[in-house]
């Protein structure tokens, strides 16, 4: 427990995936857009990264180094997550229908989600156990739902706001993502 | 060690292809063999100018009968004629065009402001006060907003606060229509030329308190309709544009004066 409120609240805040590591930032800048669609896409990345986290780890542990084959780290970590999106996509579509339209395109996107890629292997390197990496991974799905709540909500402000041509649309939602990152920079060392 | 590692990746990839197989079994949805036919068609752009997130949507939605089999802006005569074939329905109806049409002419003469509204000059900012400034809770704001985003140049504010549609210029790519507020634009058959220039589904008292001409629902139009072209729906007349012959009748018996014969969309001068 001592190390689990560290790790939780750490990835959440001062290690957040998305405004202090800068990892997949695809998503981050692709579907914030609008609040409904970046809550639908919390939650899917929520799913993903926790059972991502958890298989894994397991799959390096007790595959990867018994065998001594680490270097396929990468490979294999892909084969997880895409097989993982893709089983969650069909299990979406069968038992929630309105979840799965409103989802729509962005399910299959975590895929290429290089947080969920990143935070495994942070996993590896930090040298964290099943359980440490299991919150680990709720914690960095939390995180970057935060992250992508908090620039959808000034995003949808911003369409409305008058400005000149050259900052509008993307450009001013990186820089709006710049200063809240920057922002963000303020919770260090406080876990 | 290399027999290693090709032997465990393979076992992790059989596993897991395994387990999708297995998900595939019980997870399977039954799906339309319609809408997978349609989509072989779409362009697979996903720009969006149908209105609905995808291709893929935009299918769904046609099997359905939501969108029409024109919708898709890119795709043009080809694709419709195209769904139209899949779809069972007559080619010739494939082929209309659309075009947007302001269902409002209660402009600064006709309807009253609730009050005077100081903020940004867009629509979609003035819908956050109150649903606008306009009596009328579905009338055109006249912020212009569906100037702005029209990229064919076909939309003129005109001075009464409505905007003025350039059927000719219209490619009918529905951007202006997703963008309005008040979701008072419409698209209307280019051929048919009678049209109720109103979007107020409010009873016919609120509509007479809040604009001089807005349709009241009083259904006048639809009794004397030859063809039974036109319905009231949600207090709001409805001219079907298949039926519809064009014989001016509703536009002699209209008391409000809110159905016009012009497709160039100019507030028509009332008598």
């Amino acid at each position: 427990m001592g190390d689990l409120l560290p790790i939780f609240f750490g990835v959440i805040f001062v290690n957040n995936l998305v405004l202090i590591q800068f990892l997949g930032i695809c998503p981050f800048m692709g579907v914030s857009k609008k609040v409904d669609t970046s809550i639908g896409m919390g939650m899917a990345v929520t799913f993903v990264m926790t059972l991502a986290a958890v298989i894994t780890w397991m799959i390096h542990n007790w595959i990867l180094v018994p065998f001594g084959i680490e270097y396929l780290q990468t490979v294999s970590f892909i084969l997880v997550i895409a097989s993982l999106v893709q089983f969650v996509e069909m299990a979406v579509e069968k038992i929630s229908p309105s979840l799965y339209q409103s989802l729509g395109v962005f399910l299959p996107l975590i895929t290429t989600n290089c947080a969920i890629m990143g935070l495994a292997l942070l996993n590896i390197t930090n040298e964290y156990s099943l359980l440490e990496s299991a919150v680990h991974g709720v914690g960095g799905a939390i995180g970057f739902t935060i992250a992508l709540l908090l620039i959808a909500g000034i995003r949808e402000q911003l369409e409305l706001a008058k400005m000149n041509d050259l900052v509008k649309g993307i450009s001013v939602a990186f820089i709006v993502a710049g200063v809240i990152s920057v922002a963000f920079l303020g919770f260090e060392g406080v876990v | 060690m290399f027999v290693y590692a090709i032997v465990s990746l393979g076992a992790i990839g059989l596993f897991f292809g395994l387990v999708l197989a297995f998900a595939s079994q019980v997870f399977y949805v039954e799906k339309d063999p319609k809408i997978e036919a349609i989509s072989e068609f779409l362009p697979a752009a996903n720009c969006g100018a149908c209105g609905y997130p995808g291709c893929g949507a935009f299918a769904e939605a046609v099997v359905k009968g939501e969108a029409g089999i024109s919708d898709c802006a890119p795709g043009g005569n080809d694709v419709a004629s195209k769904i139209a074939d899949v779809l069972g329905v007559s080619a010739a109806e494939s082929t209309e065009e659309y075009v947007a049409e302001v269902a409002c002419m209660g402009g600064r003469e006709y309807c009253d402001e609730q009050f005077v509204y100081h903020g940004i000059n867009d629509c979609r900012a003035a819908m956050m006060y109150a649903n606008g400034f306009k009596a009328c809770d579905h009338g055109c704001l006249g912020l212009g907003t569906c100037v702005e985003v029209c990229n064919f140049g076909a939309i003129t504010m005109g001075d009464n606060g409505i905007p003025i549609m350039d059927p000719d210029k219209c490619t009918g790519c529905n951007r202006c229509k997703n963008i309005c507020p008040k979701n008072v634009i419409r698209m209307i058959n280019k051929k048919t030329k009678h049209h109720v220039r109103c979007n107020s589904k409010d009873k016919g008292k609120v509509v007479k308190r809040a604009c001089k001409i807005g349709c009241i629902g009083c259904g006048v139009c639809a009794k004397n309709c030859p063809e039974e072209a036109i319905t009231v729906e949600e207090n709001l007349a409805y001219i079907d544009s298949h039926t519809c012959t064009n014989c001016g009748k509703c536009i002699e018996k209209c008391p409000r004066d809110c159905i016009t014969d012009t497709l160039d969309f100019k507030t028509k001068a009332l008598s």
